[in-house]
């Protein structure tokens, strides 16, 4: 038994994060921001130079046919610089989407060209999902229609695979005919929301799977660890930067890390976060190879990293004082991110609501 | 990552469910304890020194089973005997502290007196650690000891010592060169708690029981040769006991085994006739909590990866104890709210308490409250995690007490 990254894992943190820090200054990550897109040419082909783009994808359609702990590394990382980088949606959940519910030939056209860059896919669930707002879809004779709100990763995406109700899906190219495509700038400036709509626009069935509902889940799942991995890297970047700021501010006479009223809250958010590590590793690795776990540690890992992600926000904001409340320090965006990445593809509630399910604990199991 | 057992430690698995399945039934009731094991408890420990299941490292001259020190395989005993919900034997501080201590630095006689009896729960061992005047400041241990005519005579107090009203013997820290500094006039000495002059007056605690004692000393004798290691080195072998303290890795299988109940109470337990599993806010409570138990436990398979590779865990394991104490307290705040009202009935004395859930629910509650404060309690934790874990400064020394009233 061995419970840890491997070698190469870590190898591949470590460039990434170096990578990140390298491209990714503060000055750069508001810039990207200011454009309310969520993409930035340089990062999307310098993740595409580091292998992020065929992470998962196997390896005869020209990826690395790597798994979702792989994924789980890379999202820490990327939730530690704040990315704006289409991760979790166009590059897990989309190729995962092909993997399981496309037949062998939709496969082969579309996971090489995912792998290789040439196509950005967001994914979009017509429910399922558990988020708020509105979804419907309906597909019939190489035709959908209906509405999906509150997609992430579509802010420069080109095509979309939307889950339908009875977990097929559907793959729309967004520059058809029908298709409407409304970006919101979130509360997360450096990641939109869309919402697209789409009035019998051309569409390609991916009905594969023998158990379609089956086959949705897995994507959905591994997309709350990634999106659960990705808050840990957010939360560990307050709390390094807290820790760091209660070294150096001076009040009273004293450095304020030695008031124990400032190292508590910290001792606190560190207890809380650093199982969460551990949580995501396992999470992940069950999405990849223990199936009888797999559903029930991925909404817990969403539910749970969530809510100690959003208690470390507030806490390591509050060790910064009033300088923690402003722009100038741009440790909102983290905040932000926390925040964003609680509320798509269900929120703890629901999750943890889908994890009683599961265990039949609920009346309508 | 690789989550499986290599073929050695799936042998032991298997090994130990077919224990589990010939033997389960004669197995004393699991958690308790706190009190001298029954005769039940005492053919348990004895049937399990047998297969090697506890004293496993122990020399077999000694009563042990004479095997080598491996992390992963005393990971999966314990993890086998909480998931077979079996007694996983005796855990006191004579096996937890003092074996490995004698084992260490003990007289071959020492060993051979003491290890065998103490393993297989005949000998009952209290530890004589903390005084009234200081807790957590342990070498500043003020009992003192004198070398009389080949005997040892000990005059002093000793506080919050746990089974004294029960234990045969007890491991001492005393001042013995009282002329020496701090660390280095402290002995460790090993004597009978029916030693004249010895007097162990129970300490009730807030759950009823008298979980604790003061034991007071006047002129106790203490023969010469009951010294371990030597005069003035009482300080290294009390260090020697604390580097020896049991790695918590048994900690997240009590974890489980808990949450476990609290899923069949939560079944069980109904307002209005509907189990209040099926009532949201009960419902999502113990999700929250099977969340944080799943997370734990990971980090638990973390930390004994990085022990058996000698890896130093540093933060990771600080956080153990203060993460740990805090979520087995919302565990049992769970279950007393489950049992609500009806569980109110408390009654901690008498030959049925332990069976009753209620009450073994009520104390666990209180006891947990006491953990967070005992061996280092929550608010000490948080500074080690604060100082030692995240680097940030000590809080500015105190004025002594010389310095506030002394100057005059």
């Amino acid at each position: 038994m061995e419970f840890g990254l491997s070698l190469e894992q870590r190898q591949f943190d470590d460039s990434l994060r170096a990578f990140l820090k390298d491209r990714l200054p503060m000055d750069r990550l508001r810039a990207i921001a200011e454009t309310a897109v969520g993409f930035d040419d340089e990062l999307w082909n310098g993740a595409l130079e580091l292998g992020l783009h065929g992470l998962i994808v196997p390896e005869r359609f020209g990826g690395a046919g790597l798994g979702i702990l792989d994924a789980v590394v890379a999202a820490e990382a990327l939730g530690y610089a704040a990315a704006p980088l289409p991760f979790a949606g166009s590059l897990i959940m989309a190729p995962l989407a092909f993997m399981n519910s496309a037949t062998e030939a939709q496969q082969n056209e579309w996971l090489p060209q995912i792998a290789g860059g040439e196509v950005r896919f967001a994914v979009a669930f017509a429910g399922l999902a558990g988020q708020t707002g509105s979804a419907s879809a309906r597909y019939e004779n190489g035709r959908l229609t209906g509405r999906v709100a509150a997609v992430m990763d579509a802010g420069a995406a080109s095509h979309v695979v939307v889950y339908l109700a009875d977990g097929n899906a559907a793959v729309v190219d967004l520059e058809a005919a029908g298709v409407g495509k409304t970006l919101h700038r979130s509360l997360d400036r450096t990641r939109p929301t869309a919402d697209l709509s789409f009035d019998n626009a051309p569409a390609e069935l991916l009905d594969a799977a023998n158990a379609p509902l089956d086959a949705a889940r897995r994507v959905l799942d591994a997309g709350r660890v990634v999106l659960a991995a990705d808050t840990l890297g957010a939360a560990q970047t307050m709390l390094d930067r807290a820790v760091a700021f209660a070294k150096e501010r001076v009040q009273f006479g004293r450095i304020i890390g030695s008031f124990q009223g400032v190292k508590y809250p910290l001792a606190d958010c560190v207890t809380a976060l650093e199982p969460c590590r551990a949580m995501v590793w396992y999470a992940g690795h069950a999405q990849d190879g223990m199936p009888d776990e797999a559903r029930l540690t991925a909404c817990h890992a969403k539910a749970h990293v969530s809510d100690v992600g959003r208690d470390v926000a507030r806490m390591t904001t509050e060790t910064h004082g009033g300088m923690g409340f402003t722009d100038l320090l741009g440790l909102h965006f983290w905040f932000k991110r926390i925040g964003f990445n609680r509320q798509l593809l269900g929120g703890p509630e629901r999750c943890r609501e889908e994890a009683a399910q599961l265990q039949g604990w609920t009346l309508h199991a | 990552m690789d989550l499986s057992l290599s073929e050695h430690y799936q042998a032991l698995q298997a090994e130990i469910r077919d224990f589990a399945r010939v033997h389960g039934d004669k197995s004393p009731k699991v958690g308790g304890g706190r009190k001298r094991p029954d005769q039940k408890t005492l053919d348990w420990q004895k049937r399990l020194l047998e297969h090697g299941y506890v004293g496993r490292t122990i020399p077999t001259e000694y009563g042990g089973a004479g095997k080598q020190p491996d992390i992963m395989e005393a990971a999966v005993i314990a993890n086998e005997f909480a998931r077979a919900n079996i007694y996983a034997g005796l855990t006191n501080q004579g096996i937890s502290m003092l074996v490995p201590t004698l084992l260490e630095v003990g007289t071959d006689e020492q060993k051979r007196n003491y290890i065998g009896p103490t393993i297989r729960g005949d000998i009952i061992w209290c530890q004589g650690y903390s005084e009234p005047g200081n807790g957590s400041d342990l070498a500043n241990a003020q009992t003192k000891a004198e070398l009389k005519d080949g005997n040892w005579i000990v005059n002093g107090q000793k506080i919050w010592t746990s089974s004294a009203h029960y234990a045969d013997m007890m491991f001492l820290l005393c001042r013995t060169e009282p002329e020496k500094s701090k660390h280095e006039g402290l002995s460790y000495l090993l004597l009978s708690m029916k030693s004249p002059g010895l007097e162990a007056r129970p300490l009730k605690t807030m759950t009823g029981r008298n979980e604790f004692n003061e034991v007071f000393f006047t002129d106790v004798k203490v023969p010469e040769t009951q010294i371990v290691l030597g005069r003035g080195k009482g300080w290294h072998v009390a260090n020697v006991t604390l580097k020896h303290e049991r790695l918590m890795i048994g900690d997240a299988g009590k974890m489980t085994a808990r949450l476990e109940q609290l899923i069949h109470l939560l079944g069980t337990a109904t307002i209005d006739d509907v189990p209040l599993i099926r009532v949201a806010e009960f419902r999502d409570r113990l999700l929250r909590l099977q969340g944080e138990v799943i997370a734990w436990k990971a980090h638990n398979l973390r930390l004994l990866t990085e022990a058996a590779q000698g890896i130093d865990s540093g933060v990771k394991r600080m956080i153990v104890k203060y993460g740990g104490t805090m979520l087995g307290f919302r565990l049992s705040s769970l279950a007393v709210d489950a049992l609500g009202a009806a569980g109110l009935p408390y009654e901690t004395i008498g030959e049925d308490a332990e069976a009753d859930d209620a009450t073994t629910w009520n104390i666990d509650y209180m006891y947990d409250v006491g953990l967070m404060i005992g061996g280092g309690s929550n608010n000490i934790q948080k500074n080690i995690i604060g100082e030692r874990g995240l680097d940030l400064p000590r809080e500015p020394k105190a004025q002594t007490a010389a310095a506030i009233g002394g100057r005059g």
